[in-house]
C-alpha cells in the first residue's frame, strides 16, 4: 500500500509538469500575437510594453522563457497588471473562504447524495424513488448563479433569514461563518446531489442483485447491514472517482458562480474580476492553483480507490 | 419414519414477468430426515434451485407468489416474516452457491465475511469468532488457514473460494445445509475434492444436506436419497439405488441414458432426450414431459399423481401412468441398458 501511495505521487508530479507546459503554451505561445501587448492590457504605452517585455523575457528561446514564467509563478512574484498586488497573495487571502465553501459543500451533497440514492434505490420504482428522480432533475437543471440569487432575494433580502452574502473568518466567529455559508453550500451542492443520487441509485440497483449480496441474505444479516456493509461500498466506487474530480475542481477557484453571487470573495471570485479585466498573469496563476487540486485530489481518488476495492492494489 | 427435520408440502412459487405467470415450483414435497443426503437433480429450469432457495426465503421479492408449506423444527418457513427467516438462515439452515467466483463480497475479508456471520448469530466477541474462523478454514482444507483468513476473495482460486463458501456454510453448525449445484463452475479435478470434503464434513457434523445438482454422476457418491424434478414437478422420488437400478419415469431413463461411461465403447453420437423442456409459462397438460416422451399414450393428458407404484418399494414414487412391468421393458433400449428410445418425429 506504501508503494502504490509513492507511485501515485510520482506520477501526480509528472502530470503537473505537464499541466504547466500547456498552461504556458495556451497563454504565451499559441495566441499568435504579442504577448508583451496582449498583457499591458487596453491603455498602454510602447514603454510598458518594452518593460514587461523585459521582464517576462519575451525575446528569449521558448524553454527561456517558460523557466522565467514559472519562476514568477512559484515564487508569487506574479504581479496584477492592473492592480500591481501581488497574485499570491490575493490568491492566499481567497484561500480560507474558497476553502470553506468547497469543504462544506463537498461534505454536504456527498452525505445527502448518498442517502437520497440508497433510498431512491430502496424504494426503486414506487412513489418515494419517482418523487426524488424529479427533484434531483430539477436540481440538475437549475443553473448556480440563478437559484443561487434567488436563495439571496427571498431568504436573504426579502424575509432576513440569512446574510445577503458576504463572509465571517472562521476564527473570528465560527457561528457567523456557519450562518453565511449556509447558503453558498446549499445553492453549490444543489447541482451535485441531483446528479450523484442518480449515480449512486443506479449503482445501488446493480449491487443489488450481485451474488454476494444473496450470499451477505442467507446470512442472516437484517437489511440495513446488508445494504451499508455489502452494497453500498461496492457501489461508492464510481461516485468517488466524480467526487474527487468535482471536490478538486470547486477547491481550485472552480465555483466561480457561486463566489461571485455570494459574494465570498475567495479565489473563484478574484478569477471571475480577473477574466472581466483581461488580467493575464491572475488567470495563469489560478489556471495552474486549480490544476495542481485536481491532479491531487485525483491521486487522492486513487488512494481511496484501492482503499476501497483490495484487488486495485494488486495492479 | 420418525419425524422429519424438514418437510415440504405441496409448494408452489410462481412469478408474474412479461411473458405471463411462469409456475418456476408446482406442488413439490419431500421430507428430510435429520443427517440424510438428498439429492434433487433436473436439467436447467426444473425448478430445483427455486426450490431450495425458497426455503430460505432467497426468491422472495415483489413479483413472486408462494404457496404450500416448508416446515423446519416446528417452524414454518413459506410464510415467515423477515426475522423469523433471519435467525433461520446461516444459523440452522445454511446455503452453499454455484459460483463462488462471484458469491463472497469483494472487497472485504474472507475472515471478515465469515466471523460476521458467526457474531450474527452467536454474538462471539472477536477473538473467539475469528479463532473458530481459522479452525473453520483449516478443517475444509485451507492451508496456512491463520495467514489466509485476512486475505480478500480474489487472492483464492476458485476451488478455494467454494471451500470458503463451505466453512462459511458450516460456520454455525447449521442443521441443514442447502448446496445448490456446490461444484459446477469448477474444474473436473477440483469437483472430486470438494466433493470429497463435503461428504467427510457430513460424516463430522451429522448435518443433512439438500444437494441441488444436474449431474447424476456427482449424486451416486454422496446421496442416500433422489428426487427427479422436470418443469417444476418432482416426477420420481427414491433411495440412490431405487433410481438408479429401477426407475419408473420414462424423463429418469433419459437422465440415466445420457451419462456418458467411460466402462463402455464410445457412442457415435452422445445420448440426448430429444426436444427441449417446456416454457414455465406455457406448460403442455397433463404430464409436462408428454411431448418429449415416445411412450405417450391415452392417459397421459391427465396430471399423474405422485404416488408410491413399485411393489415393495413404499417410499420410491413417481409420476408416470404407465404400469410398472410396462416401464421395466419399455427402459431397456438395448438388453441391460437404461436410456430412452427417439421419439418418432411425425411428418408435418
Amino acid at each position: 500500500m506504501g508503494r502504490f501511495i509513492v507511485r501515485r505521487l510520482l506520477q501526480m508530479i509528472l502530470v503537473l509538469f505537464a499541466v504547466s507546459v500547456i498552461t504556458f503554451l495556451i497563454f504565451n505561445v499559441i495566441p499568435n500575437s504579442d504577448p508583451a501587448v496582449r498583457m499591458s492590457g487596453r491603455h498602454t504605452s510602447e514603454s510598458t510594453i518594452q518593460a514587461i517585455r523585459k521582464e517576462w523575457g519575451f525575446n528569449d528561446p521558448l524553454y527561456q522563457q517558460y523557466l522565467t514564467t514559472m519562476k514568477k509563478v512559484v515564487t508569487g512574484d506574479l504581479k496584477s497588471q492592473f492592480t500591481q498586488l501581488p497574485v499570491g497573495k490575493e490568491i492566499v487571502k481567497g484561500l480560507p473562504r474558497t476553502f470553506s465553501l468547497a469543504i462544506g459543500a463537498a461534505l454536504l451533497w456527498m452525505f445527502v447524495a448518498i442517502c437520497f440514492g440508497l433510498y431512491s434505490a430502496v424504494k426503486a420504482g414506487r412513489f418515494a424513488d419517482r418523487f426524488l428522480t424529479i427533484i434531483a432533475l430539477v436540481g440538475i437543471s437549475m443553473p448556480v448563479f440563478w437559484i443561487g440569487a434567488l436563495m439571496n432575494y427571498y431568504l436573504g433580502f426579502k424575509l432576513g433569514w440569512f446574510p445577503n452574502g458576504g463572509y465571517v473568518e472562521l476564527t473570528e466567529d465560527p457561528i457567523d461563518w456557519f450562518y453565511h455559508l449556509i447558503l453558498p453550500w446549499t445553492a453549490l451542492a444543489i447541482l451535485f446531489i441531483g446528479f450523484y443520487s442518480r449515480v449512486l441509485r443506479s449503482n445501488v440497483l446493480d449491487t443489488i442483485n450481485e451474488d454476494y449480496v444473496r450470499t451477505a441474505r442467507a446470512k442472516g444479516l437484517g437489511e440495513r447491514q446488508i445494504l451499508i456493509r455489502h452494497v453500498l461500498r461496492n457501489s461508492m466506487i464510481p461516485i468517488v472517482t466524480l467526487w474527487g474530480l468535482d471536490f478538486g475542481a470547486v477547491l481550485g477557484g472552480g465555483a466561480i458562480l457561486t463566489e461571485t453571487v455570494f459574494d465570498l470573495q475567495g479565489v473563484g471570485q478574484y478569477t471571475a474580476e480577473a477574466i472581466g479585466q483581461l488580467d493575464v498573469p491572475p488567470v495563469l496563476a489560478v489556471t495552474m492553483f486549480s490544476a495542481f487540486f485536481i491532479v491531487l485530489l485525483n491521486a487522492v481518488v486513487d488512494i481511496l480507490y484501492a482503499y476501497l476495492d483490495p484487488r486495485i492494489r494488486l495492479s | 419414519m420418525a419425524e422429519p427435520l424438514l418437510s415440504v408440502k405441496d409448494l408452489e412459487v410462481s412469478f408474474a414477468t412479461e411473458e405471463g405467470v411462469v409456475q418456476a415450483v408446482d406442488g413439490v414435497s419431500f421430507d428430510l430426515a435429520a443427517g440424510e443426503v438428498l439429492a434433487v437433480v433436473g436439467e436447467s429450469g426444473s425448478g430445483k434451485s427455486v426450490t431450495a432457495m425458497t426455503l430460505m426465503g432467497l426468491t422472495r421479492s415483489p413479483n413472486a407468489r408462494f404457496a404450500g408449506t416448508a416446515t423446519y423444527k416446528g417452524t414454518e418457513l413459506v410464510g415467515a416474516s423477515e426475522d423469523e427467516l433471519r435467525r433461520v438462515r446461516g444459523a440452522e439452515i445454511a446455503m452453499i452457491f454455484q459460483d463462488p467466483m462471484t458469491s463472497l463480497n469483494p472487497v472485504q475479508r474472507i475472515g471478515t465475511q465469515i466471523v460476521e456471520q458467526i457474531q450474527e448469530h452467536e454474538g462471539l466477541p472477536d477473538q473467539q469468532a475469528r479463532e473458530r474462523t481459522v479452525e473453520l478454514l483449516e478443517r475444509v482444507g485451507i492451508p496456512r488457514a491463520r495467514e489466509r483468513v485476512d486475505n480478500y476473495p480474489h487472492e483464492f482460486s476458485g476451488g478455494m473460494r467454494q471451500r470458503v463458501m463451505i466453512a462459511l456454510a458450516l460456520s454455525c453448525n447449521p442443521s441443514v445445509l442447502v448446496a445448490d449445484e456446490p461444484t459446477t463452475a469448477l474444474d473436473v479435478t477440483i469437483q472430486a475434492q470438494i466433493l470429497q470434503r463435503m461428504r467427510d464434513l457430513r460424516e463430522e457434523t451429522g448435518a443433512a444436506v439438500i444437494l441441488v445438482t444436474h449431474d447424476l454422476g456427482v449424486v451416486a457418491d454422496i446421496a442416500d436419497r433422489i428426487a427427479v424434478m422436470y418443469a417444476g414437478r418432482i416426477v420420481e422420488e427414491g433411495t440412490l439405488d431405487e433410481i438408479f437400478y429401477d426407475p419408473q419415469h420414462p424423463y429418469t431413463w433419459g437422465l440415466l441414458g445420457s451419462i456418458t461411461r467411460v466402462d463402455k465403447p464410445r457412442p457415435e453420437r452422445l445420448p440426448a432426450i430429444a426436444g427441449l423442456p417446456p416454457s414455465l409459462a406455457n406448460r403442455p397438460t397433463g404430464c409436462h414431459f408428454r411431448p418429449r416422451c415416445p411412450h405417450e399414450f391415452s392417459e397421459c393428458p391427465k396430471v399423474p399423481p405422485l404416488a408410491a407404484r413399485v411393489p415393495d418399494q413404499p417410499e420410491h414414487r413417481d409420476r408416470c401412468w404407465l404400469s410398472v412391468d410396462e416401464k421395466r421393458t419399455k427402459r431397456e433400449v438395448t438388453p441391460g441398458e437404461i436410456g430412452l428410445a427417439d421419439k418418432e418425429r411425425t411428418p408435418a
